[in-house]
């Protein structure tokens, strides 16, 4: 308390000086730094923790991104390039892998980046990470050779070497200072010294409002065009400041009088409002878009019944939802495969249960399967409008198919928590819940949102060891053609077994002043390259 | 002085009180800040993973005897998310809120005062009517759509004024603090104004009824100087008891204000620590606010005795 009193009778005194000091500045509406070019964004969401590690948030993820590097990244093809990495070598079995980092990285701090950094960085990631995990699981060893060269032993065959190490969502492996990365992987670090495009000053940094990025004049881009997350990472602009706004009609009108330049995820039904101002474009940037989810709990009656399972799915459509929660078409699509459509793994099989969408059919299943009554418990996110609606909507398909639905109201943090419950429903347990995953997340099998295994799965926790001999077999599989064809096998054991419900594919739109050029299109918001 | 002394006393069992009660009520109600911070896709074994590491899979008694500790030297404690400690973010935020309520309240008293006096004045006549009709309209508009309303004249259409955010005149100088926090001040005030005014109102009518006013006006005292010197110190007890609540109220109260506003105030981080299950600094917040509320309360008490020369503590 004392501390608080303290430093407000400073921050006052201190302000009282600049004041009679100030003369005219009083007077003054110019802004400190007022020639530096500054890009305003409205991030999507609050920056609440600051270590991209310790939490899968995006909003994390996008501010590692601003000052982290990583070794490798993928491209706008989904082709993983080298990125901090210079040149590599893998041996003919794939089982001993050499990297050798580029000239000229440094860290924030002026120091050189060195493949001890990077060792040290892997090995953090690896912990958390499910892709990191299933990788440090076939590590043999990790070793820095000298300061610019690291080297992989691999104890067992692993197909996604590159994949992993330059996987672009959430947790990204980005690298840190050696110091930082011994940091245990569950506690936040306390150190933000990255080797990124931006520098980043905790002191600066208001929680629930302003987080402000400085150029870092150190940085060396690669020489290649920026492409998705690979490619030359170049700032335009001596700062970048994410403000965040709680309120969405705020947001929208701070962009529209120009206070802002760029809003990341304007709500859908604003952007008509938007587009009707000369000065303002509103697109798509992401072309994976997210994929809507239903989720069953596999462990509780009624669900934990394959057959009632598929009959709720096929009382469902995509439409209904995509309708009731997005609204405008020209922002989703429906999308049958499990694995984002338009992706390497996007298939066909066995889909035809999530197309039924006929009550009668959906009635019949129902009672064939046995269903005696019991009540289905909702969980429905009243503060995030899209899984709200998409909860209703699900109540609305599955009573009308002969289903006992009770919808129970909550906010999102109480649902993250229940929904980790195995309990019955009357000890707070639950039968389904929605929520999406970005397309980046789950394009191909290894994504913890096709586990079948009920131990360390994801919340529902569907058993299938057909689909996990299947996800083992992907993480060292070869070629294109032998992951996709793990991926038919994923994608058949998810629909025959109704693993979830697939709600159809949308695009949330980004919202800019036109003055604001260079936006890489991405699955991730990236601020390099962006000039205004 | 021994009667601020006991009451700055007596507020260390209150105090103590509120903290065991705040303890026990957010860790009574649903959620758990690990599932918020291991985010959408972690397993239940990463949440127990940060449960033990943020010290929440502890017992509760020890959980709270951890707290208590801390407390007891001065450290309200840690932001689970941010981990910072909670005395830098409400020094962070303390500011905004704190000028956007003494804003307000100066508006308040600027605004109310005059017109609940002058109601009470021409009590039963037009004007009368007119600021009673804005006390009630005042208490019936809800703060966002006024701020909406307010946005849309000042900020969209004349762009006289800025849509959001809050500008220190400490750092920003004073006119760019002014052009920030009018709308939020004049959308905040408004209630107040209604809710002062009648007061005034109500307690100017009674004093202007007592013998001593009719004494006055019998010595030929002008209207004038009998509403300042006579009627207005006599009724300003209740009016001050009033205005001290309001203040208290609204440093924890700003919420939507703050909100349709962009301004990084206390009521934002309020919210933003229930919706996100930050224990360690709605504990720590609502301890400030329980103390924000003693002390307001004990400046109230103290004034009465300068506005009232009969009361004596």
């Amino acid at each position: 308390m004392f501390n608080i009193l303290t430093n407000v009778r400073g921050q006052i005194v201190g302000g009282l000086t600049a004041l009679l000091m100030g003369g005219m500045s009083v007077f003054s509406f110019a802004q400190a730094g007022g020639h530096e070019s500054v890009l305003r964004v409205i991030p999507h969401a609050d920056l609440k923790n600051l270590d991209p590690i310790w939490t899968t948030a995006y909003i994390s993820r996008n501010h590692g991104y601003l000052i982290y590097d990583t070794l490798f990244a993928m491209d706008s093809d989904f082709n993983v390039q080298p990125q901090m990495v210079d040149t590599y070598t893998k041996s003919d079995d794939g089982m001993n892998w050499s990297f050798t980092l580029r000239d000229g990285l440094t860290w924030h701090n002026g120091d050189a980046v060195t493949a001890a950094d990077c060792v040290a960085s892997l090995a953090r990631w690896g912990k958390r990470d499910g892709m990191g995990q299933a990788l440090m699981t076939a590590m043999g060893s990790m070793t820095a050779v000298d300061d610019k060269t690291f080297t992989f032993e691999l104890a067992k065959p692993f197909g996604l070497v590159l994949e992993s190490i330059g996987k672009i969502s959430s947790n990204v492996p980005f690298m840190m200072p050696a110091s930082v990365a011994a940091t245990d992987a569950f506690e936040q670090i306390t150190d933000f010294t990255g080797s990124g495009p931006f520098m980043f000053s905790k002191d600066d940094w208001v929680p629930g409002s302003t987080v402000e990025y400085t150029k870092f004049d150190g940085y060396n881009p690669r020489s290649e065009p920026a492409s998705a997350a690979a490619g030359g990472k170049l700032a335009l602009v001596d700062k970048v400041i994410w403000t965040y706004f709680p309120d969405q009609m705020t947001a929208m009108n701070a962009l529209q009088t120009g206070e802002v330049d760029f809003f990341e995820s304007p709500a859908n039904d604003l952007a008509p409002l938007m587009s009707a101002n000369p000065d303002i474009t509103v697109e798509v940037n992401d072309p994976l878009g997210n994929i809507g989810f239903l989720r069953f709990n596999h462990v509780l009656p009624p669900f934990d019944n394959v057959e009632i399972r598929r009959a709720a799915l096929m009382a469902v459509k995509q439409e209904d939802y995509l309708a009731a929660a997005v609204g405008d078409q020209a922002y989703w699509s429906t999308c049958y495969s499990v694995f984002p459509c338009g992706t390497p793994m996007a298939t066909d099989i066995a889909n035809d249960i999530i197309q039924v969408a006929d009550t009668d059919k959906a009635k019949a299943a129902l009672t064939a399967a046995g269903y005696d009554g019991t009540p289905v418990i909702i969980m429905q996110p009243t503060d995030i409008p899209v899984l709200s609606n998409f909860s209703l909507v699900t109540a609305q398909k599955l009573r009308e198919a002969g289903f006992t639905v009770e919808v129970q109201a909550m906010d999102w943090s109480t649902l993250t928590s229940r929904r980790a419950k195995r309990d019955p429903v009357s000890e707070g347990g639950w039968n389904i819940f929605h929520t999406w995953w970005i397309g980046a997340d789950i394009m191909n099998p290894t994504s913890i949102a096709f586990s079948g295994n009920p131990d360390a799965g994801w919340f529902g926790w569907p058993t299938d060891p057909v689909s996990e001999a299947a996800r083992t077999k992907f993480f060292v599989a070869g070629s294109l053609a032998e992951q996709q064809e793990l991926s038919s096998i994923v994608q058949n054991q998810a629909w025959t077994n109704a693993f979830s419900g697939h709600l159809g594919q949308f695009f949330s739109p980004v919202a800019y002043r036109n003055n604001v050029k260079g936006l890489i299109k991405s699955p991730v918001q990236f601020f390099w390259n962006i000039s205004k | 002085m021994f009667y601020v002394i006991k009451r700055i006393l007596a507020t260390i069992p209150v105090m103590v009180v509120v903290a065991l009660f705040v303890f026990c009520i957010i860790r009574l109600g649903p959620g758990d800040p690990a599932s918020v911070i291991a985010g959408d896709y972690a397993t239940a074994e990463d949440i127990q993973e940060i449960r033990i590491k943020l010290g929440l899979a502890d017992p509760i008694p020890v959980q709270m005897g951890k707290w208590f500790v801390q407390l007891a030297s001065g450290d309200l404690g840690k932001s689970y998310h941010s981990n910072m400690q909670v005395t830098k973010l409400i020094s962070q935020r303390l500011e905004p809120t704190l000028l956007l309520a003494v804003t307000t309240i100066l508006l308040t008293v600027f605004v109310a005062i005059p017109l609940g006096t002058l109601a009470a004045y021409k009590a039963g006549s037009w004007v009368d009517k007119f600021v009673m009709i804005f006390s009630v309209a005042g208490f019936s508009i809800p703060v966002f759509v006024l701020g909406y309303i307010l946005v849309y004249i000042f900020a969209m259409e004349l762009r006289w004024l800025p849509v959001q955010g809050y500008r220190s005149p400490f750092e920003h100088g004073f006119l760019l603090f002014l052009k920030h926090i009018t709308m939020p001040a004049v959308t905040l005030s408004v209630i107040y104004i209604a809710l002062i005014s009648r007061m005034t109102r109500a307690s100017v009518v009674e004093v202007l009824n007592e013998d001593y006013v009719r004494t006055a006006r019998a010595k030929g005292q002008s209207e004038f100087k009998i509403l300042l010197r006579h009627a207005l110190p006599n009724a300003a007890v209740p009016i001050v008891t009033v205005l001290g609540i309001s203040i208290a109220l609204m440093i924890g109260g700003v919420v939507v204000t703050e909100s349709v506003y962009n301004i990084p105030g206390l009521g934002r981080l309020v919210l933003d620590a229930v919706l996100s299950r930050d224990y360690g600094v709605i504990q720590g917040l609502i301890l400030f606010f329980s103390f924000i509320y003693i002390f307001i309360n004990l400046l109230i008490d103290l004034s009465y005795t300068l506005i009232d020369p009969r009361i004596r503590y």
